[in-house]
């Protein structure tokens, strides 16, 4: 299991937009992928999952992917919190 | 009637009202198994219908109502949404339309309990999703506007204005475009989406005006005035004809300042100013020359190497600038080199991690470290030179060595295309971005060096006030207009004139029509901004003297 942690940089948070594109991306990957923020943590493939939680920008996230394709999951969320959300 | 004016303009159309059905359970108790199946069944069918009935609403539609719907997709087929359902139906023995009903309201709750405005507002992306369900498994034939609103003409050319208790956005969308004049709600706030709409198609519309618009029949006269967020419902004969005037100069206004756009900026006392646009890719390049733009200030080279595996080749890159200088036709294009950094990185970029990446490895300090990536660009640009008029400016220069340097390898460039026989624009010009501090003090000094100045008034302001702009806590120590920011965008504009470089500004100051004034009695020729500031910037210029303006500006 691979574990990540992200500061999330569009000071507006996580927005439909960028929620939306994340979920998109974490479905193309079979490992089983979670979000947590404080105590709370749900899966990466529901939009309505991840608006829930309320994130706001230059709030830490932890991301958790576990599976076959857990690394190249991590390096391509990775690339999404550090620039794709910012531009979003 | 009093509410929050969202999108500016004024209407004047007869009000067509939306009532939204309240949807209650039926509080059915499924009997079997079969049952079960039977609700699980309708359900799948009933997403599949309005995953079908919002992807038809596609058409037509660009940009951020395309997001919108995006969204609506998402929220349809949701894993969470749909594991929720199908536990209400099975263990809970609950119709399927009772399943989502009770499911949606939840989630609406929890989003509706939110602090954030922008999040709570995502309750009308949930409800609307819900409520197309609910339809469908009602068995009741809607259009896809859902609102009786025809999508089409019928010769019946008065303007309507919608006014409703909320507005779903993919409802927003669907209407009817040459029939909606207007949109007033009771609920809502600036983010709603009727709001994005209202503005995206250029229609007044007034939100949260509360209860008492309830009280608006079909067919009530209504004007509507955007920019004061007012609504008024039958008014006197004497009222609407002052509307309509207001109205008319409005849309004469738009007008004069479209007639703008082949006239030149020449202030009362005969002082020519160039206005050009900040662009990053050739389609803003047709929006600036659209919008009267004399030339591209800056244009941004990021996108080039963003979302990508590896570096633009030398080739690609040639393309996507001429691309954009042919265009241009022969307008002068500022390209912006490489200008990256920890908060902008590269997935092919390996770069350190840094406690202060806006203070660390990043733009012409990576392009003078990274020789090979610095190089490739200038060549790129050169060979594009060919094509158009371009010239060349280096972001972040701190000091006089920095510009140098880069003047070696601009020269490397330039000899290697020269001996491979290679035509380039020789005499090209190299100047300098003026955003860091050390960089605007010695203007003096590095005015010798650079061909011309821009000066970036974001990252200038950030730097000498030590105030991110991104954070909301400081957010009113982000000043531009602070004595010290102003006085050396003074500085660098008296110096670089001292010298006879040109000297221009490229940051968001350039396009604020506050500083339109200031900025013309410090003497500045050059305002780069994004295209659709153009025109108001334009007006103003064009009514002003500079001379007048140098007196009164004092500081």
């Amino acid at each position: 299991m691979i574990t990540r942690d992200f500061t999330i940089l569009a000071p507006e948070g996580m927005h439909a937009r960028p929620a939306t594109a994340l979920v998109k991306l974490a479905r193309q990957f079979q490992s089983d992928i979670l979000l947590k923020k404080g105590i709370k943590e749900v899966k990466m493939n529901s939009l309505l999952n991840i608006l829930s939680m309320g994130v706001k920008g230059g709030e830490v996230v932890t991301v958790l992917m576990e599976g076959v394709d857990e690394t190249a999951a991590a390096e391509a969320l990775d690339t999404f919190f550090k620039q794709g959300l910012k531009d979003w | 009637m009093q509410g929050i004016g969202v999108s500016p303009g004024i209407s004047i159309g007869k009000a067509y009202v939306l009532r939204q059905r309240k949807e209650a359970a039926s509080g059915t108790v499924l009997s079997d198994e079969a049952a079960v199946l039977q609700e699980i069944g309708r359900y799948r069918e009933a997403v599949r219908s309005s995953v079908e009935e919002v992807q038809e609403l596609f058409e037509n539609v660009a940009g951020e109502e395309r997001d919108i719907l995006e969204v609506q997709l998402e929220l349809l087929q949701d894993p969470q949404m749909e594991s929720d359902v199908l536990a209400r139906i099975s263990s809970d023995k609950m119709t399927a339309r009772d399943a989502v009903l009770m499911v949606i309201g939840l989630a609406v709750q929890v989003f509706e309990q939110m602090e954030d405005e922008y999040l709570k507002a995502r309750a009308a992306d949930v409800q609307d999703a819900g409520s197309r369900m609910v339809r469908n498994l009602s068995g009741i034939a809607a259009s896809t506007t859902g609102t009786g609103i025809p999508r089409s003409g019928s010769g019946d050319d008065e303007g309507l204005i919608i006014i409703a208790e909320d507005l779903s956005p993919s409802d927003t969308i669907g209407m009817h475009r040459s029939k909606v004049h207007g949109f007033a709600t009771q609920s809502g706030g600036k983010t709603s989406h009727v709001a994005i709409v209202a503005r995206l198609r250029g229609l007044p519309a007034v939100v949260g005006c509360g209860g008492e618009l309830g009280r608006i029949v079909d067919g009530d006269l209504i004007v509507l005035d955007g920019s004061h967020g007012l609504v008024l419902v039958n008014p006197a004969a004497a009222i609407i004809e002052e509307y309509r005037k207001k109205r008319e100069i409005l849309i004469q206004e738009v007008r004069r300042l479209a007639a703008l756009k082949d006239q030149p900026a020449v202030t009362t006392d005969g002082v020519r100013i160039e206005l050009l646009a900040n662009i990053a890719t050739a389609e803003d390049m047709d929006q600036a020359l659209a919008l009267g733009a004399e030339g591209v200030g800056l244009l941004r080279t990021e996108l080039l190497f963003m979302d990508r595996d590896s570096f633009p080749t030398e080739d690609e890159q040639v393309r996507y600038y001429k691309t954009i200088l042919l265009r241009a036709g022969n307008r002068m294009v500022t390209i912006r080199t490489l200008d990256i950094g920890g908060d902008k990185p590269l997935p092919y970029l390996e770069l350190p991690e840094e406690d202060n990446p806006f203070l660390g490895y990043r733009a012409i300090r990576i392009c003078l470290d990274r020789k090979d990536i610095f190089l490739t660009q200038l060549r790129a640009i050169l060979r594009a030179s060919a094509f158009g008029k371009c010239r060349i400016m280096l972001p972040m220069i701190s000091g006089v060595q920095e510009v140098r340097q880069a003047r070696v390898v601009l020269e490397e460039a330039k000899e290697e295309l020269l001996g491979s026989g290679i035509t380039f624009d020789t005499s090209i010009k190299m100047g300098i971005m003026i955003e860091v501090p050390s960089a605007a003090v010695i203007a003096d000094l590095l005015a010798r060096e650079a061909d011309f100045f821009s000066i970036g008034t974001n990252d200038l302001c950030q730097y000498v006030l030590a105030a991110d702009r991104m954070n909301k806590q400081i957010k009113d120590l982000y000043d531009p207009y602070h004595p010290a920011v102003l006085r050396l965008i003074r500085y660098v504009i008296e110096q670089g004139h001292l010298q006879g470089i040109p000297v221009g500004m490229c940051g968001e100051l350039a396009g604020d029509p506050q500083a339109t004034s200031l900025l013309l009695g410090m003497g500045l020729k050059e305002f780069s901004m994004s295209a659709p500031s153009i025109p108001a910037i334009k007006d103003i210029l064009i009514r002003s003297s500079e001379t007048a303006a140098r007196k009164n500006f004092q500081l």
